[in-house]
């Protein structure tokens, strides 16, 4: 599984990162993680508001801080 | 099983709203109860009145805010940048500034975002004159300053704030507008592709959108509970131990000075709504006049340093000059006319 998160590096971003890390490890699945900082490539998914989490290419979150229980469905398809 | 749970979802709020209205209107008498009965201190001595202010006005603000800061969340679960952005493409100039001021106050936005807010703006081929105004009115009209002005203030200077505060925003964003200032955008911007927008679910059901009310409460009052407290303590402070018409030599009315001299130290200045509002409202009553207060008060929460920063990804410095320009020299009018009216 290839997750990006989508951040310009204000203190949210981070936030979100560390949060794909831990329910990645709680899972145990084969994941990814990768920061995206190219503003260019942010606006490319169509996200307007940061932070943005992609999941296999798909954007399924932006705007706000994502709930552990959120992410762990979208993580565990 | 599932309707029990709305139904005491409701029943929970409506509690809830009847326990606010019966402290908030209570506030007075209990403060008074506490500083005179239970602890016995003397009426009118400085410590005494600024221990009153501090015990009165804290759980004033902090439960206005929790209850205004709701309400607003459950009203932003009906906006969003996206939709703003759709709803702003193709509006001519000045309707587009009008516009995007009034959805500034309501669209969910934080400052972290306001580039890749500006870049999504600019390629629907929003004006950027129109972006502006958006830009401008989010900050300066939002809910925390409505809050504390309508709680340290009363509604009539909050009115004549938000009404001053977005006449500001629409016709800076129509001047920079006028003044045809696309060329200092950083060339780039007009090369970004935007993907097909992520559209974030404003078809919600009403228990997630008070849910959402409450997560905006537990965010934002979570985060400037402590400026409140300390904004407050300082204009206790002041309140009990500066002496009546401190100010009003310097920054009376009777000076024209005092308005630009307000923006001058507001500007580079950089708090939030929650800490400069009670020591602005303690500064009225030792005298600075409203016109003064207020454009200090704007120039504070509407311009500021970081956001000059991060505007300078995308814009050249002519365009940013402009932007501090114009918008300091309406915040000036705006303070000249108060200080005039009354």
């Amino acid at each position: 599984m290839e997750i990006k998160v989508l951040g310009t590096g204000c203190a949210k971003c981070k936030k979100v990162e560390e949060i794909c890390k831990e329910v990645v490890a709680e899972l145990g699945v084969e994941a990814t993680i990768e920061k995206v900082e190219d503003i260019r490539a942010i606006m490319g998914y169509g996200v307007m508001r940061t932070p943005g989490i992609v999941v296999d290419g798909e954007v399924v979150l932006s705007g706000r801080l994502p709930k552990k229980e959120e992410l762990r469905t979208w993580l565990s398809k | 099983m599932k309707e029990n749970k709305i139904i005491n979802r409701w029943t929970v709020l409506l509690g809830a709203i009847v326990v606010w209205i019966l402290v908030y209107f209570n506030l007075q008498p209990i403060a008074d109860w506490i500083i005179d009965d239970l602890v016995g201190m003397k009426e009118g001595a400085h410590l005494t009145e600024t221990l009153r202010f501090f015990i009165f006005e804290v759980p004033k603000v902090l439960l206005l805010l929790v209850l205004i800061i709701y309400g607003v969340g459950i009203v932003r679960s009906f906006f969003s940048a996206e939709k703003t952005r759709q709803a702003l493409a193709g509006k001519s100039l000045f309707t587009g500034n009008v516009m995007a001021a009034l959805l500034g106050i309501v669209t969910p936005f934080c400052s972290c975002s306001a580039i890749p807010l500006f870049l999504g703006f600019v390629e629907a081929g929003i004006p950027i004159g129109v972006t502006f105004s958006f830009l401008i009115a989010a900050p300066m009209v939002n809910e925390v300053a409505v809050i504390m002005l309508l709680g340290l203030f009363g509604w009539k200077v909050t009115l004549i704030y938000v009404g001053t505060g977005l006449a500001v925003a629409i016709f800076s964003g129509w001047l920079i507008g006028r003044l045809k200032l696309e060329r200092y955008v950083m060339d780039w911007v007009f090369d970004v592709k935007v993907g097909e927008l992520a559209s974030e679910e404003t078809k919600l059901s009403w228990s997630k959108r008070l849910e959402s009310g409450w997560e905006s409460v537990k965010e934002i009052v979570g985060k400037i509970w402590i400026y409140v407290v300390l904004g407050i303590a300082v204009g206790a402070a002041a309140h009990g131990y500066v002496p009546e018409d401190f100010m009003a030599t310097l920054m009376g009315k009777g000076h024209w000075y005092s308005v630009p001299l307000a923006i001058l130290i507001g500007v580079p200045l950089y708090s939030n709504a929650a800490g400069i509002i009670p020591i602005v409202s303690v500064l009225i009553e030792k005298g600075v006049s409203l016109g003064t207060a207020l454009a200090f008060m704007m120039s504070v929460i509407a311009l500021s340093l970081p956001e000059v920063i991060i505007l300078k990804k995308v814009l050249k410095m002519p365009l940013i000059l402009a932007f501090v320009g114009i918008v300091s020299g309406g915040i000036i009018l705006v303070g000249f006319i108060f200080n005039w009216i009354y």
